[in-house]
């Protein structure tokens, strides 16, 4: 279980998260929903120690992090191995092939065995569809492909938490479906997500539980089911807004 | 005519395969872990002592940047034996002077060579930090293994480039002495009256040399280039 306490970050005067307090449930997959700038990107990285939020308390599983002191380097090493992060432009290591890029953090971080790194990778490209594509360079891949090797990459880690910032949104239509697959087989194997997408019928489909922020404040913190029959004008707006665009 | 050249050209090729060649060669290495290391202290963004490392960094860079390379040259070989300090110098430095050679080449071809490093190291874009941070690797790790190889394909042409011309700069190092090709080539036009021929000739080794070393690149470049497209060109 993740759970976010009094959470406030700034760039500079701009307040960009203001007093989340919010959880991200075990074994389920949460959406974060939010127009563009609200704070859905810093909010994920943040559960990565990508950024540093000024205050807050941050809890994940049996780990405490206090925002507002300096944060060790063992504190944040250990917060990563429960987390593992899919970004929207894939950030694959361009000069590996994709099996190793799977087995780099496993072996380099992890100190597994590579034979074994080796033989968890490949049952995990089979798992995304790229069985193929073991030994091709990332420049070889499509986007669809790209990302599924990134989504294999974070599975390998074996992270409590995977969080995936807009995942599919460099994608065309027909990628982006392959991609979503993949994410949909990983959520009905309850393992724990995080998600911000624009994908509202993706949404719909996968989340457990649905966070709406509107510039940094948190607007929607509840079931999914609740956010889609919401009565609020705001949410309404919003998922109106978003329902035209698709 | 055919006999002059005959018989220069072995005492050349000694003087370019004991001294030229050596010299750029272990300058060049040095100067490269000098140009790694000034780079890292530049980019980094790290505070307190730093600060001041950063700042003689860049002053490195700027002094050995902006002054020329023969009188960096003469300074070392003929100006630090007066640079006499009490208790740790009481008789200045004097170095021989292949050593006054090597230290000077380094110190110069480390300081352009450490621009192309920290460019080429600013050159891997952020994600790729970003990626190798969030599968829980530390800093050390992730430029050992992420971003120096990425760089290294970047810098490798401008890189070759700079060692190439310090091959030719050797050249210089006749003006403290050491009797590298250039300075061969003198001594026996001087013996034989045909300057013209011995200065063609030796320019002409140095363009062997060099061909060779380009080459030399061309190999490395494909061999770094492995991943980019099936089509051979950049990965945008
Ligand atoms: N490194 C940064 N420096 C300064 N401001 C930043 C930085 N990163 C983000 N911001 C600002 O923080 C706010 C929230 O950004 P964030 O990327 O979290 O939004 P988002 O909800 O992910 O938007 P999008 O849907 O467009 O991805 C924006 O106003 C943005 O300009
Ligand atoms: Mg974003």
């Amino acid at each position: 279980m993740i759970e976010l306490t009094h959470l406030t970050k700034r760039f500079g005067d701009n307040v960009v998260l203001n007093d989340i307090c919010t959880t991200f449930p075990e074994q389920e997959t949460t959406v974060i929903l939010g127009p563009s700038g609200s704070g859905k990107s810093t909010l994920l990285r943040s559960l990565n120690l990508l950024e540093h939020p000024e205050e807050g308390q941050y809890q994940i599983d049996d780990l405490q992090v206090n925002f507002a002191e300096p944060i060790s380097s063992q504190t944040t090493f250990a917060v990563r191995q429960k987390t593992e992060m899919v970004f929207q432009g894939f950030n694959l290591f361009p000069h590996m092939t994709v099996l190793k890029n799977l087995i780099e953090g496993p072996v380099h971080v992890l100190k597994k065995p590579k034979a074994d790194a080796m033989a968890e990778a490949s049952t995990l490209l089979k798992h995304v569809g790229l069985a193929d594509k073991a030994d091709a360079y990332p420049s070889q891949l499509s986007g669809g492909q790209a990302q599924r090797v990134a989504i294999a990459r974070s599975l390998a880690m074996h992270p409590h938490y995977i969080l995936l910032d807009e995942p599919t949104s460099a994608l065309d239509p027909e990628l982006e479906l392959e991609v979503l697959k993949v994410l949909l087989t990983i959520h009905e194997q309850q393992q724990s997500m995080v998600i911000v997408t624009h994908n509202m019928s993706f949404a719909k489909r996968v989340a457990n539980k649905i966070l709406f922020i509107e510039n940094g404040d948190v607007q929607y913190d509840g079931s999914a089911a609740g956010f889609f029959a919401s009565e609020n004008p705001r949410i309404k707006r919003f998922i109106d807004s978003m329902s035209f665009t698709i | 005519m055919w006999k002059i050249i005959t018989d220069a050209i072995p005492q050349l090729l000694v003087a370019g395969l004991k001294f030229t060649l050596p010299m750029a060669i272990i300058s060049f290495v040095i100067g490269m872990v000098i140009a790694l290391a000034v780079a890292l202290t530049r980019i980094s963004t790290k505070r307190g002592a730093f600060n001041l490392l950063r700042w003689l960094a860049s002053a490195y860079v700027w002094l050995f940047r902006s002054t020329p390379l023969l009188v960096q040259l003469f300074i070392v070989y003929f100006g630090l034996p007066h640079l006499i300090i009490p208790g740790v110098f009481p008789e200045g430095i004097k170095l021989d002077p292949f050593m006054a050679g090597i230290i000077t080449f380094s110190l110069n071809t480390g300081a352009y060579c450490a621009e192309t490093v920290r460019a080429s190291l600013l050159s891997v874009p952020q994600g790729q930090w970003e990626a190798a941070y969030a599968i829980g690797m530390r800093r050390g790790m992730v430029l050992r293994r992420i971003i120096i190889p990425q760089a290294l394909r970047t810098a490798l042409p401008p890189l070759s480039n700079s060692f190439i011309g310090l091959v030719k700069d050797t050249s210089l190092a006749v003006s403290i002495t050491i009797v590298e090709m250039f300075e061969v080539s003198q001594q026996i036009a001087a013996t034989n009256y045909q300057p013209l021929l011995m200065y063609t000739l030796v320019a002409l080794l140095y363009a062997v040399f060099c061909t060779v070393l380009s080459w030399l690149q061309s190999w490395l470049e494909r061999k770094f280039s492995a991943y980019t497209s099936v089509e051979g060109g950049m990965i945008s």
